[in-house]
């Protein structure tokens, strides 16, 4: 049996006559360069990052540096206060005391400042992780449906669309009512975040919907046929050929979805009333922003937290369910 | 027993409305077991459609269609045939193993056994090296060559091919042409090849269909009769002989 070796182990160098298995090899060698890469990859992002948040404090900082020293010659300058924000400590708090906030006290408080952000974001994200769930099967059934019966999918595709224009400050609050007086179909007892969770759903279960049909029609033709020509029913189709081209596709998806489910718990929370998340807490640092302007700042920097926390999760799952196929198209 | 019998068979698409396409008119056509038939012709003559019709993907507008002596949507049922397309067409998240046991999993095999056969694949297309490399990682000769052994995991009695060497550039080519003839002659399958290639087609088959476009029929068949294909075989004057044949039954058809 010439050309073949033993195991799986194909060191550069050994001898061949076939010129595609000498052709792989190079190939090879640019795909073990390429992992090295990888590394190199997250750590420039890493560093990007802590580079580009500093940057963004420094200009912060350097633009109410710059508004306050004109502030102190010529009091009323014609863009500083007026076109652009004013640089008082009222409107731009110092960074140092938006972060500093986080290890403070409130009065009336026995816990400091990120540890109540943390407990609230935390209701937040049960919130938004309920509704993202029930969003991402609703979006997938619909996609399902949408690519098995071409006609539903053009007489259903626009509702879908114009479902998402409703605004959803107006129908938070309905929802929240009829979550207390109608939803006791439900064999547990209803509880207010879970009429949050609804709102996340609905701006969760749209670009799952959206994407997730153009990934389950995104097998080529003659994939179609293959399966046909194995006389693959309609579950075989789905679970070996439709269901693993739509992940790219369906992750792209989960990402927005992900951070969109977050927005829709903290609006739903606002405009709503539900206590006890971030939502909440944005609402109540905004009435009392007079008194406590870094804590407004502080409570929304924790929302930004919460909303890259799970978007990194999002494509930390992404790597791990389709990572290998990722690196490969990029090689 | 013929491996397939085509009576009569026609295929009109769209019929009735305004963008209807008569693409195949009375084809009638016997392959013997173990023959390897090359389908040749003009872009348009429907010698995709005709091998379709074989695999039972479309059915026949009249006529019948035999494959193993039962209608071919029998054939296909019962995995009587192995398929393979111009692009190789692999699943990209599955590994190399992965995408030749497909078939198997479909027809309900253990693992153990599926893994041996895979094995087993590999080594006659010569890639056993590569069995956990996905197919973005290996170069389109070679996934043309897993999809082969895809093809033939479940040792279907015939392997219907699309142009299947179309996309690869001419050296590889060639040295797929002596693989795929290594793997007929070891596998005893029958063959149906559908190519636009002159040289490929005389250098592969026992026997050449040349058919004819709008609508499609077989205008001619060339038996090509020169024995054990090599190196050699491709300067042997009776190659060129055969190829100005075909050539020729070629010419008369655009005209």
């Amino acid at each position: 049996m010439p050309n073949t070796h033993a195991g799986a182990d194909m060191g550069i160098g050994a001898e061949t006559d076939d010129p595609l298995v000498r052709e792989h090899r190079i190939k090879q060698q640019a795909a073990q360069e390429l992992r090295r890469d990888a590394v190199v990859r997250i750590v420039r992002q890493t560093v990007t990052f802590v580079v580009f948040l500093g940057l963004l404090a420094g200009l912060y900082t350097g633009y109410k540096a710059f508004g306050q020293a004109i502030d102190d010659r010529q009091h009323d300058w014609a863009v500083v206060g007026s076109v652009l924000p004013r640089t008082d400590d009222l409107n731009m708090p110092p960074v140092g005391e938006i972060f500093g906030q986080f290890l403070e006290t409130p009065g009336g408080q026995n816990q400091i400042y990120v540890k109540i952000l943390f407990d609230e974001a935390l209701f937040t994200l049960r919130e938004a992780f309920a509704g993202f769930m029930v969003g991402l099967v609703i979006g997938m059934a619909i996609a399902l449906a949408l690519a098995q019966w071409r006609r539903i999918e053009q007489g259903l595709l626009p509702y879908v669309i114009a479902s998402q224009t409703i605004p959803l400050i107006a129908i938070a609050p309905i929802i929240v009512i009829w979550g207390r007086k109608n939803f006791d179909v439900f064999p547990w007892e209803w509880q207010d975040w879970m009429s949050v969770s609804i709102i996340a759903t609905y701006l969760t279960f749209f670009p799952v919907a959206v994407n997730g049909l153009r990934g389950l029609q995104s097998p080529r033709p003659e994939n179609q046929e293959l399966m046909d020509s194995y006389a693959a029913n309609w579950v075989q189709t789905l679970w070996r050929l439709r269901l693993p081209a739509s992940l790219p596709y369906l992750f792209a998806a989960l990402k927005i979805a992900a951070t969109a489910s977050i927005v829709g718990a903290i609006v739903g929370e606002i405009s709503s009333g539900v206590e006890g998340g971030l939502g909440r807490r944005i609402l109540r640092e905004a009435f009392n922003y007079t008194t406590g302007p870094d804590r407004l700042f502080a409570s929304v920097l924790g929302a930004a937290v919460l909303g890259i926390f799970v978007f990194l999760v999002v494509t930390g799952v992404e790597r791990l369910v389709v990572g290998r196929q990722d690196r490969g198209a990029t090689a | 027993m013929n491996a397939i019998d085509i009576r009569g068979a026609t295929k009109v698409f769209n019929p009735g409305k305004s963008n209807q396409v008569e693409a195949l008119a009375e084809i009638d056509l016997a392959v013997e077991p173990g023959e390897f038939i090359t389908l040749i012709g003009p872009s348009g003559c429907g010698k995709s459609t005709l091998l379709r019709l074989i695999a039972s993907l479309i059915s026949p507008s009249t006529g019948t269609v035999q494959v193993n002596a039962k209608p071919a949507e029998q054939a296909r049922l019962d995995r009587d045939y192995g398929m393979a397309f111009q692009t190789a067409g692999l699943f990209d998240w599955r590994t190399v193993t992965k995408n030749i046991e497909l078939p198997l999993e479909l027809m309900g095999w253990s693992k153990g056994n599926r893994r041996r056969r895979a094995a087993e694949m590999l080594e006659l297309v010569k890639l056993s090296d590569f069995s956990k490399h996905h197919p973005s990682e290996l170069s389109g000769g070679m996934q043309q060559r897993v999809a082969i052994a895809r093809a033939l995991a479940f040792s279907p009695s015939l392997l219907l091919m699309d142009e299947p060497f179309g996309a690869l550039d001419e050296m590889t080519r060639e040295h797929m042409q002596d693989e795929l003839l290594r793997i007929w002659k070891e596998t005893g399958t029958t063959v149906v090849f559908v190519t636009h290639s002159i040289p490929e087609a005389v250098y592969l088959s026992t026997r050449v269909v040349v058919m004819s476009p709008r609508p499609g029929t077989i205008a001619s068949t060339i038996g090509v009769g020169l024995g054990d294909r090599s190196a050699a075989t491709r300067d042997d004057p009776a190659f060129f002989r055969k190829v100005t044949e075909v050539r020729t039954a070629l010419r008369k058809v655009e005209e």
